[in-house]
């Protein structure tokens, strides 16, 4: 699957303290790539943390792996992909509500539907890796 | 990132400094969770200083205003940027919480 003009291709330890590092990143390149500075510094902070850390702690599960973050540049959308090690997951069965009655007092369930609900589309596919593919259109 | 608690009246105050996500959000659940332990009941979160809260953040704030409610007390907020309002909101956080846009206005609150 092609992304687009790749801005920004890294490697990182599995390792929650390097997300904030590389989530500004991904954010400076969502910024150079002329997408909305609002939306660089909500939609995709938020869905780039999450997405980091799912990869560590649940991709990973803290084994020492390493996390692969791309981000490209289409003419009509901000791609971002991060890539772990682990088997990978159904991410229409990992969704759930967090909104519901019965949720809503959960500790945990919010990753995967705020990644989903402030990007135009997430995917997950296998490549070299567990992808998770988050696109934000212009 | 640091986390600072002081009483105010009957009131235990944290302000949030940096941000509150999966590298420090057990620190915060410890700190107030000891304080519960001490008997306190009445507590306010200040996220005045919080540039971001990421979803173990919010996961910590409903587990530890659970538990406070637990022991016949309360935990509420007070100061959320527009970006963690929007977060608040999506995932109808705002609906469990009493938030406040000021932290005077969330101490007369008690």
């Amino acid at each position: 699957m092609t992304m687009g003009k790749v801005a920004l291709d890294i490697t990182i330890p599995s390792d929650v303290n390097e997300i904030e590092r590389v989530v500004e990143l991904v954010q400076r390149e969502c910024v150079a790539a002329d997408m909305s500075p609002p939306k660089c510094a909500l939609n995709v902070r938020v869905a780039v943390t999450e997405a980091l850390s799912n990869a560590i702690l649940r991709g990973n599960r803290l084994n020492g792996q390493r996390v692969r973050v791309r981000a490209a540049v289409q003419h009509d959308a901000f791609v971002v992909d991060v890539v772990d090690e682990g088997a990978g997951f159904d991410l229409e069965a990992s969704t759930v509500d967090p909104t519901t009655p019965e949720n809503i007092e959960r500790e945990d369930g919010r990753g995967l539907f705020l990644m989903r609900s402030l990007m135009d589309e997430v995917e997950r596919f296998q490549s070299n890796g567990n992808v998770v593919r988050m696109t934000l259109r212009r | 990132m640091s986390f600072t608690i002081r009483k105010q009246g009957e009131i235990v105050v944290v302000d949030v400094e940096g941000q509150l996500i999966v590298g420090n959000r057990q620190e915060l659940k410890q700190k107030v969770l000891d304080e519960l332990e001490k008997g306190e009941k009445r507590f306010l979160i200040d996220f005045s200083q919080t540039g971001y809260i990421d979803s173990s953040g919010l996961g910590v704030l409903v587990s530890l205003s659970k538990k406070i409610r637990e022991q016949g007390g309360e935990l509420r907020l007070a100061n959320l940027n527009d970006d963690l309002k929007t977060l608040f909101e999506l995932t109808k956080l705002d609906t469990l919480f009493q938030i406040s846009d000021s932290r005077e206005r969330a101490l007369e609150s008690f």
